[in-house]
């Protein structure tokens, strides 16, 4: 039973995979919808239609599947537009699952070559899947390689990994890939160091945090609203990137994760607190809360893998010996941008003082005058923001997916033993350590175990140098 | 609704094969938390090894399953030990951290395509359990009691395994009375105030550390037998965090809490589940879709978790008193 449930879940995520690889494949030009009906297997001869509007009637036109299970058809403009899977053309061991069903609803933006996945699977599957699907449907992260379908995946978080490339370019382009992926897990992994270091605590929900700012910018930048705002503006130079949905959503994103960890700390921790809950206590009501809040997303929007529908499809500079797209090197320029305004913060400010303060001994700071329970909020507030905008990067750099945060929690632990428990800029300092060993280790190792490098790393910290890179030298046992 | 098969099926899973493997992992955790203070929050790791021990034994090497099962012990040692060295030696933070990364990174490497001629891969092992079953002395037939009823090859997988519950809690109970057991309650109570008194405390929460473990590894090695084949993702680390609840619900550092919980939590997760589906194919509610039912689940846990430690930190039988020392 397992088995099939594997086979199932390994099914879904081929299919999800194979929409990069055949959206290239066609450049004539033009906006299309095509597809391939590859799992369980290759299917002759199914019906296809494709209607205008969500709602319309109006046929735009049909494509029958051929011996590949492939199928395409053109379309007048860009639009929305509802395709159909014709049950009655389905062979009788198949039926279509519940999700993501028979008929699905696509938008098409200017020039795209949407791909549209349609699944099929043996009555069998369906009802077992339907008993634990989304209890487990899930785990694409690695299983993409097992898969073997496609490699947005790979070639997105292992940039240099085509074959061929010489090793000196596969070098660069990893470092560029590590450095990247290490600035997001140390924008992250601040406030999950500050918030331990002001009050003693490990947020467990610190990656789920990240998750919510990711689904969050989502939200905004699918939402009619700001796409009809950013029609306004469009083509005029700085507006137009400024009210740029997933800009916007960006923005409203982090506010929306600094108002979540504010909320958590005044509504939630400073009770527990007041009424002295113990701290191993804590942290197991963090644990708690993780799964509400990772499950809570789940259930809103589902456990599909999603990219943002802005900035999606660029065309890479090459500067040197690496290529970087725009989206890639604008995520690198904000991570750096906002990395060194938080080390201003904490440097300069009377707040980033306090803070500091109290994270390196919180009863001299309140003796000394400092409002302590007022620094933890900003402590949480600055952490929540700074994991929402972690998830939005993460996301627009990978994909967006429910258990992101959950797996980046990991890297993030590691990287803040890496760099010294407590300590903010051991935090920065152990996030680009820790993306870049697990970005390197690809150069030799396999992609799906860059993860275990990182963690491995950690252990041997904490095996010679328990405090941390930048951690003050004590007594930790 | 059908509330008399909901009662019925809740019951079923509260006595079950799978109750009484998450019951064996509860106690080991119950030794790492309840007595010696350990932050284990990788216990599903244990129960990988455990699992593995099985699956590699029989369904890679061919060998007999009770070889395999003292594989699986020897594995669980083998990570106790991998995680208590650099760990033990640190403040608690520290294991709580290790613990649940080395637990993920021990399935990813199990899943991993370099690891398939041993483990399988992703697609893992299966049929290990036709010698568990051969040795079947039950006559074949349904038993049961009150519409509750198992076949027999569940009856046996459930003697054996209770079994091993009852002979784990011996265990526990008989070791929690003697010296060492008070040396560990002290370890918790106040690490300084025992190493004072001229004891190693790194060896002693190693052992208990071990202890803990192995009883995972065993509760894994059951849950291999019980499914006849295991795969990597079963071991999420979610898992933990169930037997976090079910712990905690029972009660921490209460010989029986360990028992109770896991029983208490799967009968209420059965019933939420039955229930829930009951009202979503009954269309009672619109927004729930049949798929989220799992996710709804796991939600349902964290929230009990939450509410727990707030409200009943001692769970069911516990000592609220035990429970509210800041442990190590």
């Amino acid at each position: 039973m397992r088995t099939r449930l594997v086979t199932v879940l390994l099914a879904v995520i081929a299919a999800l995979m194979v929409i990069p690889g055949t959206a290239a494949a066609d450049a004539q030009g033009g906006e299309n919808l095509n597809g391939q009906i590859r799992q369980p297997t290759t299917i002759e001869g199914l019906e296809i239609t494709v209607y205008e509007g969500f709602e319309g009637d109006e046929v735009i036109g049909e494509a029958t599947t051929d011996s590949e299970g492939k199928w395409e058809v053109g379309l007048p403009g860009p639009g929305d537009y509802r395709v159909v899977l014709d049950e009655g053309s389905i062979p009788d061991e198949y039926v279509v699952p519940e999700k993501p069903g028979s008929e699905l609803e696509v938008s098409v933006r200017p020039e795209q070559e949407r791909t549209v996945v349609f699944r099929l699977q043996t009555p069998a599957e369906a009802a077992e899947e339907s008993a634990e699907a989304s209890q487990e449907a899930t785990e694409d992260e690695d299983g993409g390689g097992d898969a073997g379908a496609g490699s947005d995946e790979a070639g997105e978080e292992v940039p240099g990994a085509e074959a061929g490339a010489s090793f000196s370019d596969r070098f660069f382009q990893l470092t560029v890939a590590g450095l990247t992926f290490g600035l997001i897990i140390a924008i992250s992994s601040v406030g999950l160091s500050l918030i331990f270091g002001t009050t003693r605590m490990i947020n467990f929900a610190h990656g789920d945090m990240v998750t919510f700012g990711a689904f969050m910018a989502m939200m905004f930048a699918n939402m009619t609203l700001f796409s009809s705002l950013h029609e306004v503006f469009e083509g005029v130079p700085v507006l137009d990137f400024v009210f740029n949905p997933l800009v916007l959503g960006l923005v409203l994103a982090v506010v929306l994760g600094g108002a979540l960890g504010a909320g958590l700390e005044r509504f939630l921790w400073r009770p527990l607190r007041r009424r002295n809950v113990a701290l191993i206590q804590m942290f197991i009501v963090t644990i708690g809360f993780s799964l509400v809040l990772r499950h809570m997303l789940l259930v809103v929007f589902g456990a599909r893998r999603d990219k943002y529908p802005q900035f999606r499809i660029q065309e890479a500079w090459e500067l040197g010996p690496v290529s970087i797209t725009p989206r890639d090197a604008g995520i690198l320029l904000v991570a750096v941008v906002v990395l060194v305004l938080v080390a201003s913060m904490l440097q300069f400010t009377r707040m980033g003082k306090a803070m500091r303060a109290v994270a390196d001994n919180r009863d001299l700071a309140e003796s000394s005058g400092i409002d302590v329970d007022r620094v933890t909020l900003y402590v949480w507030g600055l952490g929540g923001a700074l994991s929402a905008l972690g998830g939005v990067l993460y996301g627009l750099n990978a994909t967006v997916h429910w258990q992101m945060g959950f797996h980046l929690l990991l890297l993030m632990f590691a990287a803040v033993i890496l760099g010294g428990l407590g300590t903010a800029y051991g935090a920065m300092v152990g996030g680009l350590v820790v993306g870049l060993v697990a970005m390197l280790s690809t150069l030799w190792f396999s992609p799906q175990l860059m993860n275990v490098w990182a963690l491995g790393i950690m252990i041997l910290v904490l095996l010679v140098r328990p405090q941390g890179i930048l951690g003050r030298r004590e007594r930790v046992g | 609704m059908d509330f008399w098969n909901i009662l019925v099926l809740s019951l079923e899973t509260a006595v079950g094969p799978i109750a009484a493997v998450y019951v064996l992992a509860a106690i080991g955790l119950n030794m790492h938390f309840g007595y010696t203070g350990l932050l284990n929050f990788g216990q599903v790791g244990f129960m990988l090894v455990g699992a593995y021990g099985v699956g590699i034994g029989v369904g890679t090497f061919g060998l007999s399953l009770w070889t395999a099962v003292l594989l699986s012990i020897a594995c669980a040692t083998v990570l106790a030990l991998l995680l208590g060295i650099p760990t033990l030696r640190l403040r608690a933070d520290y294991l709580a951290i290790t613990t649940i990364a080395v637990a993920e990174a021990g399935r990813l490497i199990y899943r991993a395509e370099f690891a398939r001629p041993l483990t399988g891969g992703v697609y893992g092992r299966q049929s290990l359990a036709e010698g568990f079953y051969a040795a079947n002395p039950i006559p074949s037939g349904r038993y049961g009691l009150l519409g509750v009823d198992f076949t027999e090859n569940q009856l046996w997988l459930m003697v054996v395994t209770w079994g091993l519950v009852a002979l784990a809690l011996a265990l526990t109970a008989s070791l929690m009375h003697s010296p060492w057991g008070r040396v560990i309650k002290g370890i918790r109570e106040d690490e300084d105030a025992v190493r004072s008194l001229g004891k190693d405390v790194f060896v002693y929460k190693t052992q208990s550390l071990v202890l803990g473990g192995v009883l995972g590894g065993l509760g894994g090695a059951m849950l291999a037998i019980n499914q006849q084949n295991i795969t990597p993702d079963q071991f999420m680390p979610q898992v933990t965090f169930y037997l976090w609840a079910m712990l905690l619900l029972g009660g921490a550092a209460r010989t029986f809490g360990a028992v109770l919980g896991p029983m208490v939590l799967w009968f209420l997760l059965t019933a939420f589940d039955e229930t829930l589906r009951a009202l979503v194919s009954a269309d009672l509610l619109p927004f729930v879709d049949g798929s989220d039912i799992g996710a709804l689940r796991h939600a349902f846990v964290g929230l009990a978790l939450v509410l727990l430690i707030v409200y009943r930190p001692q769970g069911l039988i516990g000592d609220r008193k035990e429970m509210l020392v800041n442990v190590k």
